[in-house]
């Protein structure tokens, strides 16, 4: 038996675009979603600017709720809302809700995190000069923020390239589905090294992209 | 151009406590033009009195007017307007670390919502002024401390304010660079006629730049007037303990005799009077402590002496005689 007998490397290239697709669009949706929410979150908590403790305590246990569920669950229990959202339930765009819904309040709590880092000093001389609320968010706060933010998103997208491992049970493709039914289900073990060794490049180029980034953004 | 009547401030404090009171019924007025110090030691309420300056903290009690405006009264456009009027400047400078020098300073103007032309020019202008043309693409991270605290200068000019609120300035800076920052602010004070309020817990820096003095404690506003007067002759022991009267009489082993301080200021400073008295008079004079040193620009000196023998009230007379202030010294033994 030749090494790697079991590999149709027309699949594992549909695969491989099927993971891109995912993750990219899902990635894209957590970004817009996430952002915002995180800033919300940031700017509600104690002492903000937008100081609201109900607002504050609602959306940090919604957060919660949808970060404690596992993903499978989730991709399952979501069908009905994901069938509204995209029409269907199966597929790369049947999972992109779940994917984005399991994704966006774990990046909204890091974007959260890199806000709170910013020096509390900067905000107050935005004031000193002039500034609006709104003005402080876009001009100092975000700016300030940025490598914590582009942190989190390298980190985000990455824990999404394992979530979109799990969405082969709505038949949405991917490699990490072709390594459970062809390298696991299958024993074909060739399959398993090649789809992991891609989800492993994979990675190291989104966190050697991100890095770059966030050194290109970082001026401290 | 600022007036503080009667102001307090208390912050409200966790349930049940009852709040924490960082100004109490504090009065003062700042002329314009003037450099106006405020000093106190942390937790005196110095940092809470310069941002009730721009509204950054709004007063429980009394009335603020700065530049003809009710500060807790205004809308918040109003409070915007004013603040484009009040530049501030940081003890850590608290520049954007995201954006370089040139765009620090062009801030203030583009929320203001200046032209890109404009902008250009005015943060040209800027940079000149406070020496730093040449790192003008820099980010503040590859400055020293005194070049952010210029860039800090340079930002809080940019919507060219007439008073100018300094935040214990100088206080992350080494002797030299305060100096030099303290020069910058004597020489803005003096070219653009501009008002400038500093807080500080260093003397030093109230002797070297103002003309007037708030001493603050507890909350309370406890001593003020011109400098030389706080400075020389300070009524409060939280002023004395700023100035460091070395001199205190109670705790070294006197000489008998009448205790006197002298002061000496401006031309009486450099003026053989002591040797020419003693000789007079026949007073006999042990010296107990003293410093000769420069406010602002007009040197003083002060001696703490023990008078003994001859004709001790005649040498007082002399002394007076030749422009010296004589305080006795009660001899606590």
């Amino acid at each position: 038996m030749s090494l790697f007998s079991n590999i149709d490397w027309a699949d594992i290239g549909l695969a491989t675009i099927d993971t891109l697709t995912m993750l990219g669009g899902s990635m894209a949706l957590t970004v817009i979603l996430g952002l915002p929410l995180g800033v919300i979150l940031f700017l509600t908590g104690k002492g903000q600017m937008l100081e609201n403790k109900a607002a504050h305590a609602g959306l940090g246990l919604l957060v919660n709720i949808l970060r404690s569920v596992p993903f499978v669950i989730l991709l399952i229990v979501m069908i009905p809302l994901t069938v509204l959202l995209v029409g269907t339930s199966l597929g790369v765009a049947g999972a992109i809700p779940p994917l984005v819904v399991g994704a966006a309040p774990f990046y909204a709590r890091l974007v959260e995190t890199a806000l709170r880092e910013v020096d509390k000093g900067v905000v107050e001389a935005s004031f000193a000069l002039g500034a609006t609320r709104r003005q402080v968010v876009l001009g100092a706060l975000l700016p300030e923020a940025m490598p914590g933010i582009i942190a989190g998103a390298t980190v985000t997208a990455i824990a999404l390239v394992s979530y979109t491992a799990m969405a082969g049970v709505v038949g949405a493709g991917g490699l990490g589905d072709l390594a459970i039914r062809f390298g696991y289900q299958r024993f074909q073990t060739d399959v398993m090294v090649v789809t992991v060794v891609l989800l492993l490049i994979l990675v190291q180029v989104l966190q050697m992209v991100g890095d770059t980034v966030v050194r290109k953004v970082s001026h401290r | 151009m600022i007036r503080f009547e009667a102001v307090s401030k208390t912050y409200a404090a966790a349930r049940g406590a009852t709040g924490h009171a960082a100004l109490r019924e504090a009065s003062l007025e700042v002329a314009q033009g003037e450099v106006f110090g405020v000093i106190g030691a942390s937790g005196a309420g110095k940092s809470t009195l310069i941002r009730l300056i721009n509204g950054l903290e709004l007063p429980t009690g009394g009335k603020i007017i700065v530049d003809g405006d009710d500060v807790a009264a205004l809308d918040v456009a109003g409070l915007r307007a004013l603040r484009r009027r009040v530049g501030m400047i940081f003890q850590h400078f608290n520049l954007l670390s995201s954006k370089t020098v040139e765009q620090n300073v062009a801030f203030p103007l583009k929320l203001a919502g200046r032209e890109p032309a404009q902008i250009k020019a005015r943060t040209a202008e800027l940079l000149a002024r406070v020496g730093l043309s040449d790192h003008a693409t820099k980010y503040p991270a590859q400055l020293s401390g005194g070049q952010k605290q210029r860039v800090g200068i340079a930002r809080a000019l940019a919507t060219a304010p007439k008073v100018l609120l300094c935040d214990e300035a100088t206080s992350a800076l080494d002797p030299e660079t305060t100096e030099q920052i303290l020069a910058l602010i004597s020489d803005l004070n003096r070219e653009l006629g501009l008002t400038i309020v500093l807080i500080t817990h260093e003397m030093d820096v109230v002797r070297r730049v103002c003309d007037r003095v708030a001493v603050l404690e507890g909350g309370r506003v406890v001593e003020q007037g011109p400098v030389e007067e706080v400075f020389l002759h300070p009524a409060s022991d939280t002023a004395r303990r700023f100035v460091g009267e070395a001199e205190d009489a109670s705790e070294t082993a006197l000489p008998a005799g009448v205790l006197v301080r002298l002061t000496f200021k401006g031309e009486a400073t450099y003026k053989p009077v002591l040797g020419a008295v003693a000789r007079e008079t026949g007073v006999d004079y042990s010296i107990l402590g003293g410093r000769i040193h420069k406010l602002r620009d007009a040197p003083y000196g002060q001696l703490t002496l023990a008078l003994t023998g001859g004709d001790v009230e005649a040498a007082i007379a002399r002394f007076e005689a030749a422009d010296v202030r004589v305080d006795r010294l009660e001899a606590a033994r």
